[in-house]
């Protein structure tokens, strides 16, 4: 789902690269891509005894995508699309909502959140845009996990690489689900297999955006675009070129260093709490096991 | 000694710490096996547990006079099975090994000797290493074992065959990653495909190749199982990314003949390696 998003503190806007940069783009074959992920959400959302899945349906390109993936792996009928607008929320994003749930075949229902949101917020009248950004996010992730637990069934994740990356996501909010499917993709790559996946082109091709307020787009409140840091992140990420091969290769210095340092200061929303190691076991350390341990 | 002999590729999907319910999965794929005319059966490394264990490998270790071992050779009257466990030794050692187990007994173990412990591998920090790179006489002619990342290292084939090893059966949870070129498989399993059929013509040798399926973690595992004769011929293959058992019959008449051919492994000269080896070990520090 679109989130509200609000980027790492002490991290400005920062200048994109303009000079023609010698590094690739991030590299997808959208059909085995589509084939497996497909079989990992069948896979690793069966063995833990479950048929079905729930995801918010934003409108946009990531939960279209997902909301896809799901259906063929599962079957239409064993996925919910929950739509849970604001009464900021543009019509045109309900409205592709319903042309995603159309085209894959799912279930929609609409859960509004206006009223609890409103009602907390007139306690706390001063409270800044992110602010308002996150409570709305994490609304809607209890309103995602209520309707699993009704339904037996997982909350399905959507969010990317880049905004993973990027820490452009609010921690237990659109970040959190059982199963995501988009993780290792970036933004771009999404754009590619969405249109494979047959997502409608006027959810692929309209600017992504949190759509908490009219006119926000991701790419002006980060100040790039996507293909320029996907293919800075692609590069610096799984490519590992260090800093000055990346200046090297046609990246602008400032733009390296941004990005790099939101990667740095959202590492936390990619991790557990930290827990004070006192015994000689502990979680997540020295007690290892993988998620599917015994399925 | 039989020069033909079938073989059938287990291509399982094992569940992740749960060795009665892979074993189950053996005892089908084994009479599955029987059935189609097989008289070998070889599942994908650590077949009987899983990979990504983690702190769970001491809980699914088996002794090799352990019970589980002993349903499999039990499993083994009329098929000899290859299957691949965590092997716990009377000093409390757990290795990543395959067993040889032909007519009723443990022939052979192969503690894996290339434990890979680097990007998404951590199997150095479970698994003690295996010291041995070793040939056996089965009932099928000379083979050896080797584990997954065990041939991605020349030097252990390269024993193998002057071991006297007519064919290599390597069992193998191999993931994939990087979906990137516009092929039919991922990254790595062009990879393995690349090295099977290097090795197989290098040494005049088939190469039997057995990888799994499924996801842990969401890790996926390729498959696309696989015999490769000494020319470096596909005689059969398991789908990708899918469960399968397949069969093929190996002639080891093609050895023969590819040998005739080019006797690359007569003309080896051990004396010029171990000679260069020794330099190698003691000359200066790389």
């Amino acid at each position: 789902m679109s989130a509200p998003r609000t980027a790492a503190p002490g991290t400005e806007p920062v200048p994109a690269a303009t000079d023609a940069v010698r590094t690739p783009p991030p590299p997808l074959n959208a059909k085995l891509a589509h084939r497996l992920l497909v079989d990992f959400v069948a896979d690793e959302v069966k063995k833990t005894g479950v048929t079905r899945v729930v995801l918010g349906l934003s409108g946009g390109v990531d939960s279209a995508l997902a909301a896809g993936l799901a259906a063929e792996a599962l079957g239409a009928a064993n996925v919910l699309g929950i739509k849970m607008p604001y009464r900021t929320s543009s019509a045109e994003s309900l409205q592709h909502a319903d042309q995603v749930a159309e085209r894959f075949g799912i279930e929609s229902m609409t859960v509004e959140i206006s009223p609890q949101i409103d009602a907390y917020f007139e306690r706390f009248p001063d409270a800044s845009a992110s602010r308002r950004g996150n409570k709305m996010a994490r609304e809607r992730m209890t309103i995602l996990y209520d309707h699993s637990a009704r339904l037996g069934a997982l909350v399905l994740g959507t969010s990317n690489k880049t905004e993973l990356l990027l820490g452009y996501g609010t921690l237990y909010g659109d970040m959190a689900s059982a199963v995501n499917p988009l993780g290792d993709l970036y933004k771009v790559q999404v754009w590619d297999l969405a249109r494979h996946a047959g997502v409608p082109h006027e959810v692929v091709d309209k600017p992504p955006t949190a759509d908490l307020w009219v006119g926000q787009t991701d790419e002006s409140e980060l100040g790039f675009a996507y293909p320029e840091v996907d293919r800075l992140l692609y590069a610096m990420i799984d490519l590992r070129f260090g800093r000055d091969e990346l200046v090297a290769a046609g990246f602008a210095p400032d733009f390296v260093d941004g990005v790099a340092r939101m990667v740095q200061r959202s590492q936390f929303k990619r991790k557990l709490p930290v827990i004070a190691k006192l015994s000689r076991r502990t979680i997540d350390r020295d007690f290892r096991y993988a998620r599917d341990w015994g399925l | 000694m039989a020069d033909r002999f079938t073989v059938a590729l287990a291509q399982t999907k094992p569940h992740l710490g749960d060795v009665a319910r892979n074993l189950r999965q053996h005892e089908e794929a084994v009479a599955a096996a029987r059935d189609a005319g097989a008289n070998l059966v070889v599942f994908p490394e650590l077949s009987l547990t899983g990979y990504h264990l983690k702190d769970d490998v001491p809980s699914v270790a088996q002794r090799v006079d352990g019970p589980v071992v002993r349903r499999l050779e039990e499993l083994s009257r009329d098929v000899t099975v290859v299957a691949s466990l965590v092997e716990e030794t009377s000093d409390f050692r757990f290795f990543n090994s395959a067993l040889w187990i032909e007519q009723g007994a443990v022939r052979h173990v192969h503690r894996k000797v290339y434990l890979p412990t680097y990007g998404m591998f951590d199997e150095s920090r479970y698994f003690a290493r295996g010291g041995h790179v070793r040939a056996l006489d089965t009932g099928f002619g000379r083979g050896a074992m080797l584990v997954c990342e065990d041939l991605w290292h020349a030097s252990t084939i390269y024993l193998a065959a002057l071991d006297g090893a007519l064919f290599v059966v390597c069992p193998s949870s191999s993931p994939l990653r990087g979906v990137s070129e516009d092929a039919a498989q991922d990254d790595n399993a062009r990879f393995w495909e690349l090295i099977t059929r290097a090795y197989a013509q290098t040494y005049g040798i088939f190469v039997v190749y057995v990888n799994r399926v499924g996801f842990e973690d969401g890790v996926g595992f390729w498959g696309g199982s696989e015999v490769v004769d000494p020319h470096g011929r596909t005689l059969v293959k398991a789908p990708y990314y899918e469960p399968g058992l397949v069969t093929c019959e190996i002639d080891l008449a093609e050895v023969r003949r590819k040998r005739i051919a080019a006797p690359l492994l007569r003309d080896e000269d051990i004396d010029l390696t171990l000679r260069e080896l020794t330099r190698i070990r003691h000359g200066a520090p790389r």
